[in-house]
């Protein structure tokens, strides 16, 4: 039976890996997972700087998911490659680094800094704010997301996933201004923007007003933008949005993923992304699949 | 570590007040290693509510691997734990964070509201003198099993039992003096003690409060700003549920 899939020329063992940002760099994580099993492990976003992130509260349980405004809270790129890495490396973990900025400076720095390191893929977020323009983030206008893309491409030496936002009227556009700009691959889904008010007290759940929605909540809308993305562009997909078992993420994968990233889930049960490895294994098993790449984007 | 993620059965539920229950939990693996001070996270069976819910541990029982929990009906899961019963299953995981650095000097326990249940564990464990100070809104619940381990003294917003007004109106009503203060309860209460404490040049350790994703330091949801940059985190924020929940109060700003 085979499980490995391959991105950009990356072999990952299997097509499990984490959201960013719901497992941290994986230390926490590591009582519960032995990282080494998983596909890979995503990391949560690092900036140039350390960024402190936003005011408490950060987080409102929705129906079905959550919402989140941590405000890209990292330690910087100096720390990350110092404690982090290594310590994945440590664990056999193969690593996929999720990068932020608030500049096209800023994400070229930190792709830079990583060179060197032993690093399987680029995660870019673009659902960053993007300061010179006023704060709309890059992915939300094709054209600051292809310029984006093109910016990190030159500078990067492990191959671009950028992870698009979900929050635009058409997402094939954006992800045909990433393929335009040089991507080796894409992630979806991102947060849904969304707002929760506590009645009682008359003020927002969450300190910044708005907040990123995940978890299962979202799932239908990721299923079909990665179905929708898949059909738009030749890149290889890393589908994510609410998946909370093995179920869930071979839908993603008949969508059109190749990957699939574990976020929220994390949270409800820490041990969950290993369950989904092995509840794919029992799927394949059961149906006869031989090879997990059979079924990647199989309905049409 | 971060604890471990266990089933555990329910020994017994019982109700202490209008709205607090008390819940033991079978879970061996916890009791054995759990401190002063520490929490649990609790997991409701409704998939709706994904998150788990944050209580900190009030007793626990290494013999007889027991855990004991008591929480105020507050929302959906809480109200859901309330109607567990001898002998249903609940997810559970724990211990996680810090918990209570004991000193060996004259203590003031103070515990406000729902923020009393961890002081019943911390006043057993302290072998020193001790005054036990609890805040209620109304109803008291919890007097039973402080009152073996230390002079208990009470206040309450409504005057019915004890002096009337807060935990800081007991202590300078009777007279309490300590060296250090461990403190549980609502963030203006702990904002007062910990003003009260600077002026007295005495230690406080406070424990705080914030929503939680994970529980185990991942997801950065749980901060508190910090006086100093964190060496973790590279920034002026501590992690509650990991660096915490018990912090000096010198070191956190709130
Ligand atoms: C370290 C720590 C220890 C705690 N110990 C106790 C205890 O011993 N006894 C007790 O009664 N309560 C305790 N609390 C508060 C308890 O976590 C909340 O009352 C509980 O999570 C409410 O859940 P709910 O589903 O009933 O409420 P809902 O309002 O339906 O919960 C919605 C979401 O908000 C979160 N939430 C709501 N109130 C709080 C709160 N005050 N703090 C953190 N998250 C909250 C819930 O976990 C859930 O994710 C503690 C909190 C923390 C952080
Ligand atoms: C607490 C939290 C923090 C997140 N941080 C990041 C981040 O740093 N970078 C990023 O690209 N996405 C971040 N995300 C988004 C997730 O990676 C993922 O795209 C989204 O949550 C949908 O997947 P899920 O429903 O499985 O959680 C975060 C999500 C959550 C819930
Ligand atoms: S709840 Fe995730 S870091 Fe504290």
């Amino acid at each position: 039976m085979n499980l490995s899939v391959n991105i950009a020329g990356v072999e990952f063992k299997n097509p499990v890996t984490v959201a960013s940002g719901t497992f941290g760099s994986g230390a926490e994580y590591g009582d519960f997972v032995d990282l080494s099993k998983l596909g890979a492990v995503t990391t949560k976003g690092v900036a140039n700087i350390p960024w402190a992130g936003n005011p408490t509260p950060r987080i409102a349980e929705t129906y079905g998911g959550m919402m989140n405004a941590v405000g890209l809270q990292n330690p910087g790129i100096d720390v990350f490659c110092k404690r982090d890495i290594p310590f994945l490396q440590q664990q056999n973990a193969s690593i996929i680094v999720n990068v932020c900025g608030k500049s096209e400076k800023d994400y070229v720095e930190v792709v830079e800094r990583l060179a060197d390191e032993d690093v399987a893929l680029l995660e870019i977020n673009v659902s960053c704010p993007n300061v010179k323009e006023g704060g709309i983030a890059f992915g939300q206008d094709p054209k600051a997301l292809e310029q984006i893309t093109k910016a990190v491409k030159a500078k990067a030496k492990q191959p671009i996933v950028m992870k698009l936002s979900p929050n635009v009227t058409d997402i094939t556009e954006m992800a045909r201004a990433a393929e335009a700009g040089g991507a080796d691959a894409l992630s979806l889904i991102n947060t849904l923007t969304g707002m929760k008010i506590d009645i009682h007290r008359r003020s927002f759940a969450v300190a910044n007003k708005t907040g990123g929605v995940s978890g299962p909540a979202i799932k239908p809308i990721a299923v079909r933008m990665v179905y929708q993305v898949a059909n738009a562009v030749k890149l290889p997909l890393i589908g994510m949005g609410g998946i909370m078992n093995y179920e869930d993420a071979i839908e993603f994968m008949m969508a059109g993923a190749t990957m699939v990233s574990v976020g929220t889930a994390n949270f409800h049960n820490p041990c969950v992304t290993l369950e989904i490895i092995e509840g794919m294994k029992k799927f394949m098993e059961e149906k006869g699949i031989e090879d997990i790449n059979e079924i990647i984007g199989c309905v049409k | 570590m971060s604890g471990v993620k266990m089933t555990a059965k329910v020994r017994s539920q019982e109700k202490l007040a209008s709205d607090i229950y008390s819940l033991v939990l079978h879970a061996p693996e916890i009791a054995t290693a759990s401190k002063p001070g520490q929490f649990v996270s609790l997991y409701s069976k409704n998939g709706a509510n994904l998150l788990p819910r944050p209580i900190s541990i009030c007793e626990f029982d290494t013999e007889n691997g027991t855990v004991r929990l008591v929480y105020r009906v507050v929302g959906k899961g809480t109200d859901e734990f309330s109607k567990l019963k001898e002998g249903d299953k609940i997810d559970v995981m724990g211990p996680l964070g810090n918990g209570f650095t004991l000193k060996d000097k004259k203590a003031i326990l103070i515990g406000g509201g729902i923020g009393i249940p961890p002081m019943v564990e911390l006043a057993k464990w302290l072998d020193c003198e001790k005054s036990i100070v609890l805040g209620f809104r109304d109803e008291t619940f919890l007097l039973d099993d402080l009152e073996p381990s230390g002079e208990v003294y009470i206040a309450s917003e409504d005057g019915k039992h004890g002096v009337q007004g807060n935990v800081l109106d007991a202590i300078r009503e009777y007279e309490i003096e300590g060296d250090i203060i461990y403190a549980c309860g609502p963030t203006p209460m702990l904002r007062a003690i910990k003003e009260y404490a600077i002026a007295n040049g005495i230690e406080a350790q406070i424990s705080m409060e914030e929503k939680m994703a994970c529980g185990i330091g991942a997801c950065l949801a749980c901060v508190c700003k910090s006086k100093d940059v964190d060496h973790h985190t590279n920034v002026n924020n501590k992690r509650i549920c990991k660096d915490g929940p018990v912090f000096d109060a010198q070191e956190v700003e709130f």
